[in-house]
C-alpha cells in the first residue's frame, strides 16, 4: 500500500516529464517544418501581426475610431487630420479615420472567428462523441439533424435568425458557432466509430472508467488532429460570413467598427472614387482569411503526411 | 432506381419539413413573432387584430402545422412594404436569380476542371504553383468585396462592364417570347458578367484545387499505370482512365457548391444592385419585412434541396457502386 502511494506521483512525474519532452520534441518539429513551409510561415506572421493589432487596437489607433468630424470627411489617405495627426488611410463618410476603424475592426473578426469555433467546435464535438459511440436512435437523430442544417445555404439560415434576433456581438457568434456544428459532429462522429472497437478505449472500459472519462480523456484527444485542421479552415469561412452579414447590416451594432460594415459604408461612395473605403478593410479581411486557409493546409499536411501526396 | 428515386425523394421531404420547422422556430425564437409583422408606430388594437389575424394567439403546434399548411400553398403572408402576396414578389425576381446562379456555375465549374487537371499534370511545375496559388487567393476574398473591386476597376475606372442592371433572358423564355429572350442573351451575359465572377470565384477556387488533389490521386491508381504500360496514348489516358475517375468527387462537390454559389447570391446582388431574390432580400431586411425574407430565404433553400436532389441522381448515374 505504501509502496502504491509513494510510487503513483513519481510515474506521474516521469510520465508528466516524458510527455513535456515530447511535446518540445513535437513544438520543435512543427516549428522547422513551418520554416520550411515558407508559405506556412508567411500565414503564421500575417496571424501573429493580425492578433497583435486585435490586441493593442486600443493603444495603435491614431484616433477613437468612432468620433466624426464632419469638416475632415472623405479624405484620402496620407491626409493631415487636426493638430498634427495624420489619416494614413484616408477618413470616411462621417469623418472617421480609416486605419483606426481598421485596427479595431480586427478584433471583431478574430473575437467572432474564435468564439464561434468554440461553440459550433463544443456542440459539434460532444454530438459526434455520443453519436459515434452510442449509435442507434441518438445517432440518427443528430445526424438528421445535421443534414437538414445542410440542406440550407448557411447565410441565409444565419440572416433568418439575425433578422428575428437582431444584431449584436452575442447572437453573431451563436449564430455562426451553431451554423458550424455539423462538420465537427461528422467528422468527430466518423473517428469515433472508428476509435470505440480499440484496444485502448476496451481497456478504459474494463478498467471501469465511467463513459464520459472515456469519450472526453481517451477519445478525443486521440481526434484532437483532424479537428485542428477543420477548425483552422472554418475560421476562415467564419470570418468570410462574419464580413458578408456585417456587410448585410446584420452584424454588431454601428457602434462597434467592423471589415464588413465598413465595406458596407464604402459602396455609397464608390461612384465618387473614394477607394481608400474599399480598399483597406478589403485587403484586411482577405489577409486575415488567406492566413488561416495556408495555415490550415499547413497543418494538415504536418499533422496527416500521408494527405500531402496529393496538395 | 426506383427504390433509389424514392427513398432520395423521401428524404428530401423530411429535409423539407426540417426547413419549414427551422424558419418557424427563427420567427418564435425572439418572443412574440406579432412585433415583427406590423409597424413600430402600431397601435395595442391593431397588434391585438393583426395577433388575431396570423393566429399567433394559438398553441405552439396547431401554429407550426398551419405554418407548414400555409408555407406548402405558398402564402407566406403579405409584404409589409409593398402590400403584395410576399411569394408573388420572390417569384417575379426568381428568374434573375437563376440566371446568374446558371451563369456563375458555368463559370466556376468550366473553368476549375482544366485549369484542375492542367495545375496535376504539370505537378511541381511553376504552372502548378501558379495556378493553386491563385486558387488559395480566390479562396480567401469576400465574394462582396471582389465584387466592389470589380465595380471600381472594370465598370468605373475602365468601364468595360456596366456596373448595375439586368437585362430578363428566362423571363421572356418562360413567357414563351423566344425572339425577344435570344435577342437579349448577349445583352443578358453581359450584364451578369461581373456578379458572375464575382460569385463563381470563391468556387472556382476550390474546385480547381478539388479536381487537381482528385486527378493526382487517380493518376497514381494501378490501372492507370496499366493504361499507360499498354502504350495508349497520354491523351487518352487521362480522358478515359483517369478522367472518368476523378470525376465522382467532384459530382459531390459541385452538389454542395449549389448551396455556395445561391449563398452568394444574396450578398453580390446587393452590391451590383442586381433585381434578383438577393437583393429583394437584403431590402426586406433593411425594412423587416419578415414575410419577404421568409418566402425568399424558403424558396432558395427549396431551390438548393431540389438541384441536390438532381446531382445525386447523377452521381448515382455515374457510379455504378452507389446501390439503387
Amino acid at each position: 500500500m505504501t509502496e502504491t502511494t509513494t510510487d503513483t506521483p513519481n510515474v506521474a512525474r516521469a510520465q508528466s516529464n516524458g510527455g513535456l519532452s515530447h511535446r518540445r520534441r513535437e513544438f520543435r518539429r512543427a516549428v522547422q517544418s513551418m520554416i520550411a513551409s515558407r508559405w506556412a510561415l508567411l500565414g503564421m506572421l500575417i496571424l501573429v501581426v493580425v492578433t497583435l493589432v486585435a490586441i493593442f487596437g486600443p493603444w495603435l489607433s491614431p484616433f477613437d475610431p468612432n468620433r466624426q468630424n464632419l469638416i475632415m470627411r472623405l479624405l484620402p489617405p496620407g491626409s493631415p487630420g487636426p493638430g498634427d495627426q495624420t489619416y494614413w488611410l484616408g477618413s470616411d463618410q462621417l469623418g472617421r479615420d480609416v486605419l483606426s476603424r481598421l485596427l479595431y475592426g480586427a478584433r471583431v473578426s478574430l473575437l467572432v472567428g474564435f468564439a464561434a469555433i468554440a461553440v459550433g467546435g463544443t456542440l459539434g464535438v460532444i454530438a459526434g462523441l455520443v453519436s459515434g459511440y452510442f449509435g442507434g436512435w441518438v445517432d440518427d437523430v443528430f445526424m438528421r439533424l445535421g443534414d437538414i442544417q445542410l440542406a440550407f445555404p448557411f447565410i441565409l439560415l444565419a440572416i433568418m435568425f439575425l433578422v428575428v434576433l437582431g444584431p449584436g456581438l452575442v447572437n453573431m457568434i451563436l449564430v455562426l458557432g451553431i451554423g458550424q456544428w455539423v462538420t465537427y459532429a461528422r467528422i468527430v462522429r466518423a473517428q469515433t466509430l472508428a476509435l470505440r472497437e480499440k484496444e485502448y478505449v476496451e481497456a478504459a472500459r474494463a478498467t471501469g472508467d465511467r463513459t464520459p472519462s472515456i469519450l472526453f480523456r481517451t477519445i478525443l484527444p486521440n481526434i484532437m488532429a483532424p479537428l485542428t485542421v477543420i477548425a483552422s479552415f472554418n475560421v476562415a469561412s467564419v470570418i468570410l460570413s462574419e464580413a458578408a452579414l456585417s456587410f448585410l447590416g446584420l452584424g454588431v451594432p454601428p457602434d462597434v467598427p467592423t471589415w464588413g460594415s465598413m465595406l458596407s459604408e464604402s459602396r455609397d461612395h464608390l461612384l465618387s472614387n473614394k477607394w481608400w473605403m474599399a480598399v483597406f478593410p478589403g485587403l484586411a479581411i482577405v489577409f486575415t482569411v488567406l492566413a488561416f486557409n495556408i495555415i490550415g493546409d499547413w497543418l494538415r499536411d504536418f499533422l496527416d503526411p500521408r494527405l500531402k501526396e496529393n496538395h | 432506381m426506383w427504390t433509389f428515386l424514392a427513398r432520395r425523394l423521401m428524404q428530401s421531404v423530411v429535409v423539407v419539413i426540417g426547413v419549414t420547422l427551422i424558419s418557424f422556430i427563427s420567427l418564435q425564437i425572439g418572443g412574440d413573432p406579432t412585433y415583427l409583422f406590423v409597424s413600430e408606430s402600431a397601435s395595442t388594437e391593431e397588434i391585438e387584430t393583426v395577433r388575431a389575424r396570423l393566429g399567433f394567439d394559438r398553441p405552439l403546434h396547431v401554429q407550426y402545422l398551419s405554418y407548414v399548411w400555409n408555407v406548402l400553398h405558398g402564402d407566406f403572408g403579405v409584404s409589409l412594404s409593398y402590400g403584395q402576396p410576399a411569394m408573388q414578389i420572390v417569384l417575379e425576381a426568381m428568374p434573375a436569380t437563376i440566371e446568374l446562379t446558371i451563369v456563375s456555375l458555368v463559370f466556376a465549374i468550366g473553368l476549375s476542371i482544366p485549369l484542375g487537371i492542367y495545375a496535376a499534370l504539370r505537378r511541381g511545375k511553376p504552372a502548378d504553383g501558379g495556378i493553386m496559388t491563385l486558387a488559395m487567393l480566390g479562396q480567401s476574398i469576400p465574394n462582396f468585396w471582389m465584387g466592389i473591386m470589380m465595380i471600381m476597376f472594370f465598370g468605373l475606372y475602365w468601364r468595360w462592364f456596366p456596373i448595375s442592371g439586368h437585362v430578363p433572358f428566362l423571363e421572356p423564355l418562360f413567357e414563351g417570347d423566344f425572339s425577344t429572350a435570344f435577342r437579349n442573351l448577349p445583352q443578358s451575359l453581359y450584364y451578369m458578367i461581373m456578379p458572375a465572377i464575382a460569385i463563381g470565384t470563391y468556387t472556382l477556387a476550390r474546385n480547381a484545387r478539388l479536381v487537381r488533389s482528385s486527378m493526382l490521386e487517380v493518376l497514381q491508381q494501378d490501372y492507370v499505370r496499366t493504361a499507360r504500360s499498354k502504350g495508349i496514348s497520354e491523351r487518352r489516358v487521362i480522358v478515359n482512365h483517369a478522367l472518368r475517375n476523378a470525376w465522382l468527387p467532384v459530382v459531390t462537390m459541385i452538389g454542395l457548391e449549389f448551396g455556395f454559389v445561391l449563398g452568394g447570391v444574396v450578398v453580390v446582388e446587393t452590391v451590383f444592385s442586381y433585381p434578383g431574390i438577393g437583393r429583394l432580400a437584403f431590402n426586406a431586411i433593411n425594412q423587416r419585412d419578415i414575410p419577404v425574407v421568409q418566402a425568399s430565404v424558403i424558396l432558395i433553400a427549396m431551390i438548393f434541396i431540389f438541384l441536390n436532389l438532381i446531382v445525386d441522381l447523377i452521381y448515382a448515374r455515374l457510379d455504378p457502386r452507389v446501390k439503387y
